[in-house]
C-alpha cells in the first residue's frame, strides 16, 4: 500500500512542477515577442549610424578622434552581457565559458565588465579584476542603461584605463538559435560599406563635428543592440528549457501513471487471491 | 515642387514618416531650412522643434532632443536621442522638468553638473514649445 501512496505523491508533485514550468514558459514567450519587437525597432537608427559612421571614418583626419584611433594595446577589457537569472538552459554558462576563454587566451592583463547578475555571480569569486558591474540589467533592457553603460565603456577607454574594449554577449538568431560572441567595441572600427555612394556632403557645423556627434551615439546604439539580442537569446533560451522540462514531466508522469497502475493491479490480485484461498479454507472445514 | 520624405528615428523606433514639403530643424548654429531637392548635408542638431509642413500646407511639430540630420534631394532622415510629436508630449512633465532644472540652475547645488541639467532644460523647453504650451 505505501508504495502505491508514494507513487501518487510523486505524481502529484511533478504535475505541480509542471505547471510552475508551463507557466514560465509562457512567460518567457511573452518577454520574447516583445524582446523581439524592440530589437527590431532599432534596427533602423542602427543602420543608419552604421552608414554614417562607416562613410565618415575613413576620411584621414578622422583617425586622430580618440574613439578611433587604435593605439598599442596593453590591457584588454571584456565587457560580459549575461543573464540576470538562471533556468535558461545552458545559455549563462556558454557565455560565461566564452568570456573565460577571451580572458586566458589573452597575454596582456585583461579586466572584465560583466552585466547581468549571472556573470557578476560567478566572476565575483574569481582573481579577475571586474572595473564595473550591472547587477541588474532587468527584463527589458532601457535605453538609459545602455547609454550610462556606453558612457562608462567610453570613459575608462579614453581616460586609458583600457587599450581596447569587446562585448562579449549572445546574437539571437530565433529562439531556438543563439550565437555567443566577441566583438569589438572599441575604438571603433570603421564599418565597411560596399558600394558605397561618395557623395560631397556639406556638414554643419563641421566633418569632425559631425562625427565627434556620430561616434558616441555609434556606441550606444551598439551596446543597446548588444543588451537587446542578448535579452532575446535569453528569452528564447528560457522558454525553450522550460518547454523541454514541461515535456520531460509529462514523460514521467506518464511513467509513473504506468507503475502506480501495475502497483494497484498487483495488490487488488494480493487481495483476491487472499479472499479466495479463505473461501477455500472455510469450504474445506465445512 | 517635388516632395520630401522625412523620417524620424530614435533608438526605439520610428516616431515619423510622411511626405512634406519642407521641414525645419534646429541645427547647431541656428534653424535651417530644408526644401526638395536640397544639397546632401549632414548637420548637428541641439534640442529644439522639428517643424514640417506637407503638401496642404499642414505643420506637424516634433520636439527633439540633439541628433543628427542627413538631408538629401528627396529625403531627410533624423536621428534623434529622443523625439516626440507634438500630440504625444506630457505637457504637465515638460513643465514640471522644466521648473526643476531652473531651479537646479538658479540655486546650484554642490557637484551639480551644469551643462546636464542646461540640457534638460533645453529638452523641456523643447518639449514645451513643440505642444505649444509656452
Amino acid at each position: 500500500m505505501s508504495a502505491i501512496r508514494e507513487i501518487k505523491r510523486r505524481i502529484k508533485l511533478i504535475k505541480n512542477i509542471q505547471h510552475v514550468t508551463g507557466a514560465m514558459k509562457m512567460v518567457a514567450s511573452a518577454k520574447l515577442r516583445r524582446a523581439q519587437s524592440r530589437l527590431y525597432a532599432a534596427r533602423p537608427y542602427a543602420q543608419k549610424i552604421v552608414e554614417l559612421v562607416g562613410r565618415l571614418a575613413l576620411a584621414p583626419e578622422a583617425q586622430s578622434l580618440p574613439l578611433l584611433a587604435s593605439r598599442e594595446v596593453k590591457k584588454k577589457a571584456y565587457v560580459l552581457i549575461a543573464g540576470d537569472r538562471g533556468l535558461a538552459g545552458a545559455y549563462n554558462s556558454h557565455l560565461i565559458h566564452l568570456a573565460e576563454q577571451c580572458l586566458r587566451r589573452e597575454e596582456q592583463p585583461v579586466a572584465l565588465v560583466v552585466a547581468g547578475r549571472k556573470g557578476w555571480q560567478y566572476f565575483r569569486r574569481r582573481s579577475v579584476e571586474i572595473l564595473k558591474s550591472y547587477a541588474e540589467i532587468g527584463d527589458e533592457p532601457d535605453l538609459s542603461l545602455a547609454r550610462e553603460l556606453a558612457r562608462q565603456l567610453m570613459a575608462i577607454f579614453l581616460e586609458g584605463q583600457v587599450d581596447e574594449v569587446n562585448l562579449v554577449y549572445a546574437r539571437f538568431h530565433s529562439a531556438l538559435r543563439y550565437d555567443p560572441l566577441v566583438e569589438r567595441l572599441l575604438p571603433i572600427q570603421a564599418p565597411s560599406l560596399e558600394g558605397s555612394d561618395s557623395l560631397d556632403y556639406l556638414y554643419e557645423p563641421g566633418p569632425m563635428a559631425v562625427l565627434e556627434t556620430i561616434l558616441p551615439r555609434y556606441c550606444e546604439i551598439r551596446v543597446y543592440q548588444a543588451l537587446l539580442e542578448a535579452k532575446a537569446s535569453e528569452h528564447g533560451a528560457r522558454m525553450i528549457a522550460m518547454e523541454s522540462a514541461t515535456k520531460n514531466s509529462s514523460e514521467m508522469i506518464e511513467q509513473l501513471t504506468l507503475s502506480y497502475n501495475k502497483a494497484r493491479q498487483n495488490a487488488i490480485t494480493t487481495e483476491l487471491l487472499e479472499v479466495a484461498t479463505g473461501a477455500e479454507a472455510l469450504k474445506d472445514q465445512g | 515642387m517635388g516632395t520630401l520624405r522625412l523620417e524620424v528615428f530614435t533608438p526605439q523606433r520610428r516616431v515619423f514618416c510622411a511626405a512634406v514639403a519642407s521641414v525645419i530643424a534646429p541645427g547647431l548654429e541656428g534653424y535651417l531650412g530644408i526644401l526638395p531637392r536640397h544639397a546632401p548635408l549632414l548637420a548637428v542638431l541641439k534640442a529644439g522643434v522639428v517643424y514640417c509642413r506637407d503638401a496642404e500646407g499642414k505643420t506637424e511639430r516634433l520636439a527633439v532632443s540633439g541628433g543628427i540630420l542627413e538631408a538629401g534631394p528627396v529625403k531627410v532622415i533624423i536621428l534623434a536621442d529622443e523625439a516626440e510629436l507634438a500630440g504625444e508630449i506630457d505637457v504637465e512633465r515638460a513643465r514640471r522638468a522644466k521648473e526643476r532644472a531652473e531651479k537646479r540652475l538658479r540655486e546650484r547645488p554642490a557637484g551639480l553638473d551644469l551643462a546636464r541639467a542646461e540640457a534638460a532644460l533645453q529638452r523641456s523647453l523643447a518639449r514645451l514649445k513643440a505642444a505649444r504650451a509656452i
